[in-house]
């Protein structure tokens, strides 16, 4: 059905919103937002893949006889805590930059950097 | 029962050992991740010598059958990609704590071990898996702790490098990640040989080809192939001299072991190079970077600067090897990895012993410091030939190939584009040595003395490398011709 296409085209969106955050942002925050962004897209879009068809949650019952593809989901589980850890780490280096330059703008940054 | 296990343990032992790095005593240490490197390297020796044996080692984690299991797969190619890691990562520990300790702040010497440790499993995990995901999950742990032990550096500017190293490292994996999600979406496997089974049929679906289109970009990112190299230079140039050193001969490297298991093995040369002609975007880019790269290196100040920029040029010959699709080629690429990782290691390590003693790498403060330092001096002048391709060093052996590869192509043009690069090598080397050895020593550079000899053992033991390989390269190039062979052969059963 259709529903299962809406899911792709919201993955596109997030995706591209993300990327542009991080590409067209100057502020280092906003950029670390895009990122998870653009990260977490692609966690929708391996959740999507392992649906099947009238399929339920991967766990062994009576009623049921088809189950979505429980692989996707623990590969996401993996990329979830990459993408905290990444983001854990960004932060922690934006506050040493904001320590050391005292703003977190990339154009201040740079222009401190050119007068060094 | 133990060589059996060989191929986990290369990559447990120093998983392992890191967190109980960060509980040991910061005396200690140092000693604890020297001794679990060389053990590791003892194992990678080990391993391509089974290799070299018999042949392929297929290992299945925890007993489960591939392609439902995680799968280690060694053969020539990454047996060697993972020897020249581990032999890196030793030497280059050996010659660490000296520089550590006068160029990292306060005194958590514990955790940089920790962190180094980590980067060499997450390196060494990459190079040995047969598991696209498991893949992503090491290139992540290699590239957050090089971040981590980038924003080290001294200099400010090492926080804003490491930064954007992140972003761009994030973007590329997590384009990895698509193209794998992509892949797996067709064919509903992770295992490399069952990919390369399995892809066979669906190879000219649109999903295929965006899975082909991402993994492009993904790796070169992380390969630092022109134009995606912009995350390079900085990152080089302001992470502590022992990162640098480890960093430029180890991760771009297994980058692009990466690229050549995934396009001549899963999508096969076939497809990759005669259907989609990668070859006609990587030839010119590799050109263009080792042209383009080499000229701006020419004009840099700093001279870790300048041999980062320089990495960014021979990363672009490796990638004119890929281009070449053939055997001789291939050979020029894997034998070029391991030479340069020699040579680039040398080379940013006498930067490291000059970093210490002048507290600078700018090309000012390096006036007349031969005087001073005399053997630091010559091992940078003898990596420094190397890297332009001076017959007797190894630079020469990997131009031969690579030269060689490019004729019997037919290409012309490549081979001369490769040699005047190459010439434009000696312009760079020959600005520090005409600096260095011509002008009488001022200031700070006048006060310094010879660096430590725990600093310039490991620094000539990898100067002695590059001349030992480039006179009797039958070992290296053996392996790579084997490595080359299997390469073109593909992962097909």
């Amino acid at each position: 059905m259709s529903v299962g296409l809406l899911n792709y085209w919201a993955v596109i969106f997030l995706m591209m919103t993300g990327f542009y955050i991080v590409m067209s942002s100057r502020n280092l925050i906003k950029k670390m937002v895009g990122l998870s962004l653009f990260q977490t897209s692609v966690f929708i879009l391996y959740i999507t893949l392992g649906k099947v068809s009238d399929g339920t949650a991967p766990i062994l019952a009576a009623a049921s006889t088809a189950y979505s593809n429980p692989l996707p989901h623990v590969l996401i589980l993996t990329a979830i805590v990459v993408g905290v850890a990444t983001t854990a780490l960004g932060m922690a280096l934006i506050i040493r930059i904001q320590e050391s330059y005292g703003t977190i703008e990339e154009d201040d940054i740079q222009s401190l950097d050119r007068e060094h | 029962m133990f060589a059996e296990h060989l191929p986990i343990l290369q990559i447990v032992v120093p998983l392992i050992s890191a967190p109980i790095c960060v509980l040991l005593r910061r005396q200690w240490s140092w000693g604890f991740a020297l001794i679990v490197n060389w053990i590791c390297f003892g194992m990678s020796a080990m391993l391509l010598q089974r290799v070299l044996e018999v042949g392929t080692i297929v290992y299945h984690l925890g007993s489960w059958e591939p392609p439902w299991g995680i799968e280690y797969r060694v053969d020539a190619v990454n047996a060697f990609v993972i020897f020249l890691v581990a032999l890196i990562a030793s030497v280059v520990l050996l010659y660490a704590p000296h520089s550590i300790s006068a160029e990292l702040p306060g005194h958590r010497a514990n955790l940089f071990y920790t962190a180094y440790l980590l980067c060499l499993t997450g390196l060494m995990g990459m190079a040995i898996t047969g598991d696209a995901f498991n893949l992503f999950v090491f290139l992540e742990i290699s590239s957050l702790s090089s971040y981590a032990l980038i924003a080290l550096g001294r200099d400010r500017r090492a926080l804003t490098a490491s930064y954007n190293y992140l972003i761009m490292g994030t973007v590329g994996a997590t384009f990895y990640v698509i193209g794998v999600g992509l892949l797996y979406m067709m064919t509903g496997t992770l295992n490399m040989v069952d990919l390369a089974v399995r892809l066979q049929p669906v190879l000219m679906t649109s999903t295929v080809l965006a899975a082909f289109a991402f993994l492009t970009v993904g790796i070169s990112l992380k390969i630092a192939l022109f134009p995606l190299h912009l995350w390079l230079p900085n990152a080089y140039t302001y992470a502590p001299s022992v990162v640098t050193a480890f960093l430029a001969a180890t991760a771009t490297k297994v980058a692009i072991y990466t690229f050549l298991r995934f396009f001549y093995g899963i999508f096969g040369a076939e497809f990759a190079f005669d259907v989609l002609h990668l070859d006609r975007f990587l030839v010119p880019l590799g050109l263009a970077g080792a042209v383009i790269a080499s000229l701006v290196a020419v004009y840099q100040k700093n001279i870790k600067r300048m041999l980062a920029y320089s990495s960014v040029a021979q990363v672009g010959y490796m990638m004119v090897g890929v281009g070449l699709v053939s055997v001789t080629g291939l050979t020029a690429t894997l034998v070029h990895l391991f030479n340069h990782a020699v040579m680039k290691g040398a080379l940013f390590l006498a930067m490291g012993c000059i970093v210490l003693r002048v507290g600078a790498c700018e090309l000012e403060d390096m006036r007349g410091i031969a005087k001073r330092m005399p053997v630091t001096m010559a091992a940078f002048v003898a990596g420094g030939l190397s890297l332009i391709g001076v017959p007797l060093t190894v630079g020469f052996v990997s131009k031969w190939y690579l030269v060689q590869g490019a004729i019997e192509r037919g290409w012309w043009p490549v081979a001369v584009i490769v040699l005047l690069a190459s010439l434009i090598g000696l312009a760079y080397i020959w600005r520090v040595v005409e600096v260095a050895y011509f002008h009488e020593p001022v200031g700070k550079t006048a006060l310094a003395i010879e660096a430590p000899l725990s600093m310039l053992i490991p620094t000539w033991m990898l100067i002695g490398a590059t001349f030992y390989f480039g006179m009797s390269s039958t070992f290296t190039v053996g392996i790579a011709r084997r490595g080359a062979e299997a390469l073109m052969a593909g992962l097909l059963p």
